[in-house]
């Protein structure tokens, strides 16, 4: 092979290395991006039912049931609108009653979150930053949320469980 | 007093790093050997300054002195001693302190060994070392001091995050800090390389230790992280393709690439350019991975308490670095002598395929983390990348990467044998067509892919020994020949076999948990029974326990399997008071190379826990394979070659200083 055929072999091989690539991100950003919204963005897009995004806000207080076999009920409220989720499973370390959380999953038919993921991706201050960030704008942000952690959350599993 | 000494050290130090940076540099500018040996005595001195602070700060911890902010936000007098010391960087302040010390650490390592580098190229490296050092200082003292007073002290600390009380912490951090950091050397000989304008194969030798190093580190670092993951967050979760993983990932990959270029810029005298600017990248990732970690852009475990002002401020330090570095690239790259071009199927060819496969791999790691905050910057819509992407993109980019691993280290330099390489491979490839049939069977109905990926893992093994056993000539010869051969082999070449073997290794290990994972969650009363893969798990009752600085809740369950007792599992959750928040203690039970996992949920009014138990088949080979490689790393680095030291470099070289 001569010189110029050895730098076009290279070049040429990296080129297609790299066009795949760029093809398997595009294709793969189509697919699997998962949105974020609270429940009234949600209400105010008009997300089709199946279609998967992520849910964040407060749980609402006094809202969380839990059924047989692990099935938790409870809604997601950001103060201008709730949103009902449904989960079956254990729930995070973190999760507690007016805290933020955010979930992942779509829309039954009924109007129903139906999440199949919970997130625990807290910081110590108890408030996802995306749910944070959301309430924020909204202007529904009261700086003690999240303040003192430790005082809301002592009481929050015993409701919890007595719910 | 501590608190002010340690202060004091690290201005001290700063001060020192200032020097260090400016004065060897024009000594070398002068031809001045008295100015260029400043850099070995300051880069030592800093060294002991920062260690000093350091100490300070772990006393302060130990000793419990909540006068200091950082001592009272994080830790608690009933804390065991083991986390008041991991605690000293568990928080912001602390760790990045430990980031420091460990530059400092490195920097003194050269100043230190470095006898048989020309003086100048040591000036040059210690200097560069030096601004970053001087950048990191001034960010702690300016946004992140840890020595800070509280007028009023107050009696008990607020302790440290439930979730960082683990061996964990002592480990994982260190570790993973003396692999980001150790790339600084490599970025320093690279900026160095581009200041003197000169580089040659002398030079690639004396950086590939040191990057040896640090990707030996990072390796243990991520894999201990991932087994912390997986056995703290109680989801049997072991890679969530969190930005923050991500961080690490990067680097290791940009590593990866420069530890196998440095071996074609050593041998064969080429691909300098590219050497140099892997360098660069593989540091400006660590430094990234610092920025998304410590700016508080994102939220996750690692993330601790946020102050926007010390995200700028990386962020500033993030551009200078990575800007000044890449521009100077820029402008100096071209007067570096360009190395030859070579024959695609040949060892060097090999070398050049991994490194584009892995800089690519590494690059749609950077998009999938990177695009959700530059959309949400721009568009301010949120969205998440999780494990759908990544398995879309980085999975078929590492199929080719596995493919040729194996090949690679049977090509010849200059002009390999593709066909001959073949042949050799005839058994590991026969060995991998026996497993691929053996698991479809096994599994007949189950999925399709996870055979095929198990049996390019095992193609991957059965070429790292295919290798062995070609350069001892074994079976061709007499076994005792075959062993004394196997003795002569340079131990870099008993490293590379090691470090390919656990990529198959721990290939196996993530298909097979994925693929075969078995699970059970639901809630049990004592003496109720779970049955997970043939496993017979009862409970035997709930216990409570007071600890040090919590409450725990442990549930005791028997294991059996086909009527004959096992073992006991204890699985617990912790209440940690002060913070209120608690953790859960998942209950391992290793059987060879697989697990049982159980950790506990909520307790329900009628006395019944909610458990989530876990069969994870040969799950353990997910961390064995990156320990493997590690070791595979050490055996490379003791090698014979790297010890007796870098030959001097070519006289010719000097003619290229014309080029200034």
């Amino acid at each position: 092979m001569t010189r110029k055929q050895r730098r076009l072999t290279m070049i040429g091989g990296s080129l297609a290395v790299l066009a795949v690539a760029a093809a398997l991100v595009l294709n793969a950003m189509r697919d699997s991006i998962v949105f974020f919204s609270t429940p009234s963005m949600a209400a105010e897009k008009q997300i089709p039912t199946g279609k998967r995004f992520r849910l964040g806000g407060l749980v609402q207080p006094g809202s969380l049931v839990r059924g047989d076999n692990l099935a938790v009920n409870f809604s997601v409220a950001d103060g201008a609108a709730t949103l009902p989720v449904s989960y079956k499973g254990i729930l995070p370390d973190l999760f507690r009653e007016g805290q933020g959380v955010v979930a992942e999953g779509a829309l039954d038919a009924s109007g129903v979150f139906k999440a199949d993921t919970v997130l625990a991706k807290h910081d110590e201050t108890y408030m996802p930053k995306d749910v944070a960030d959301a309430l924020k704008k909204q202007g529904h942000w009261k700086d003690d949320y999240g303040a003192k952690p430790g005082a809301s959350a002592a009481s929050a599993p015993a409701q919890g469980v007595t719910k | 007093m501590i608190a002010e000494a340690g202060h004091y050290a690290l201005v001290l130090a700063l001060a020192l790093a200032l020097i260090q940076s400016t004065v060897p540099i024009a000594g070398a500018r002068w031809g001045d050997a008295a100015l260029m040996n400043v850099a070995r005595s300051t880069a030592l001195a800093q060294l002991l300054f920062v260690a000093v602070s350091f100490t300070a700060l772990v006393m302060l911890h130990v000793s419990s002195d909540f006068s200091v902010v950082n001592v009272f936000e994080n830790s608690h007098s009933t804390k065991p001693l083991i986390y008041k010391i991991t605690g000293v960087w568990g928080n912001h302040e602390g760790s990045m302190l430990l980031w420091v010390a460990i530059l400092a650490l490195f920097g003194g390592l050269v100043a230190a060994f470095g006898n048989n580098l020309p003086l100048s190229l040591r000036a040059h490296v210690l200097a560069v070392q030096a601004w970053i050092a001087a950048a990191f200082y001034l960010f702690i003292l300016v946004t992140s001091n840890p020595f800070l007073r509280i007028a009023t002290p107050p009696i008990e600390g607020r302790d440290l995050n439930p979730v960082l009380q683990d061996i964990g912490l002592a480990v994982h951090p260190p570790m993973l800090y003396l692999g980001y950091v150790g790339f600084s050397i490599s970025f320093s000989f690279a900026v160095a390389a581009l200041l003197e304008g000169r580089i040659d194969a002398a030079w690639a030798r004396w950086v590939r230790p040191w990057t040896l190093v640090a990707w030996i580190f990072l390796t243990l670092g991520i894999a201990m992280g991932s087994y912390w993951a997986y056995y703290e967050l109680g989801w049997g979760g072991w890679w969530f393709w969190d930005p923050v993983e991500n961080a690490s990932l990067m680097p290791w990959l940009a590593g990866t690439a420069l530890l196998h270029s440095a071996v074609v810029m050593e041998k064969r005298n080429a691909l300098k350019v590219w050497t140099i600017l892997l360098s660069i990248l593989t540091f400006s990732l660590s430094l990234l991975g610092t920025f998304l970690v410590r700016s508080g852009v994102l939220t996750s475990v690692h993330a601790f308490a946020t102050d926007p002002t010390r995200g700028v401020f990386i962020l500033l330090i993030l551009c200078l670095f990575i800007g000044g570095s890449l521009t100077l690239y820029a402008w100096r790259a071209s007067a570096l002598k360009q190395g030859g071009l070579f024959a695609p199927i040949s060892r060097e060819g090999a070398l050049v395929l991994n490194n584009l496969f892995l800089t690519t791999a590494c690059a749609t790691v950077f998009i999938g983390t990177l695009y959700p905050l530059a959309l949400e910057v721009l568009t301010s819509d949120k969205i998440s990348v999780g494990a759908p992407f990544f398995n879309l993109t980085f999975g078929p980019l590492f199929v080719p990467l596995m493919m040729a691993m194996s090949f690679g280290p049977l090509l010849a330099w200059k002009r390999g044998d593709l066909l001959a390489a073949a042949q050799r491979l005839t058994a590991a490839g026969i060995a991998a067509l026996v497993t691929i049939a053996v698991v479809y069977a096994w599994t007949y109905g189950g999925s399709t892919f996870a055979p095929l990926a198990i049996g390019l893992a095992i193609f991957v093994i059965g070429g790292a020994v295919t290798d062995l056993a070609e350069r001892t000539a074994l079976f061709r010869v007499p076994f005792a020949t075959a062993m004394q051969r196997a003795r002569g082999l340079p131990r870099s070449t008993w490293g590379t076999s090691f470090a390919h073997a656990g990529i198959g290794v721990a290939l196996i290990g993530i298909i097979c948990e994925t693929t075969w994972n078995s699970e059970y969650i639901g809630t049990l009363k004592p003496s109720d029974v779970a049955k997970v893969a043939g496993y017979e798990l009862k409970l035997d009752g709930v216990t409570q326990r007071q600890g040090p600085n919590f409450r725990e809740m442990i549930a005791q369950f028997t294991v059996s399997l086909d009527g004959e007792k096992l073992s006991v599992m204890t699985p617990s959750k912790r209440n940690f008071t002060t913070r209120g928040s608690s953790t859960t203690e998942a209950a391992l039970l290793t059987r060879g190379a697989s697990q049982l996992y159980i950790s506990l949920g909520e307790t329900t009014n009628e006395g019944a826990v909610a458990v989530r138990i876990y069969h994870k088949p040969l799950v353990l080979l997910i961390w064995w394979g990156p320990i493997l490689m590690a070791f595979g790393g050490m055996l490379s680095l003791s090698d014979r070659r790297l010890r007796v030291g870098a030959p001097k470099p070519a006289k010719a070289s000097r003619a290229l200083q014309a080029a200034e």
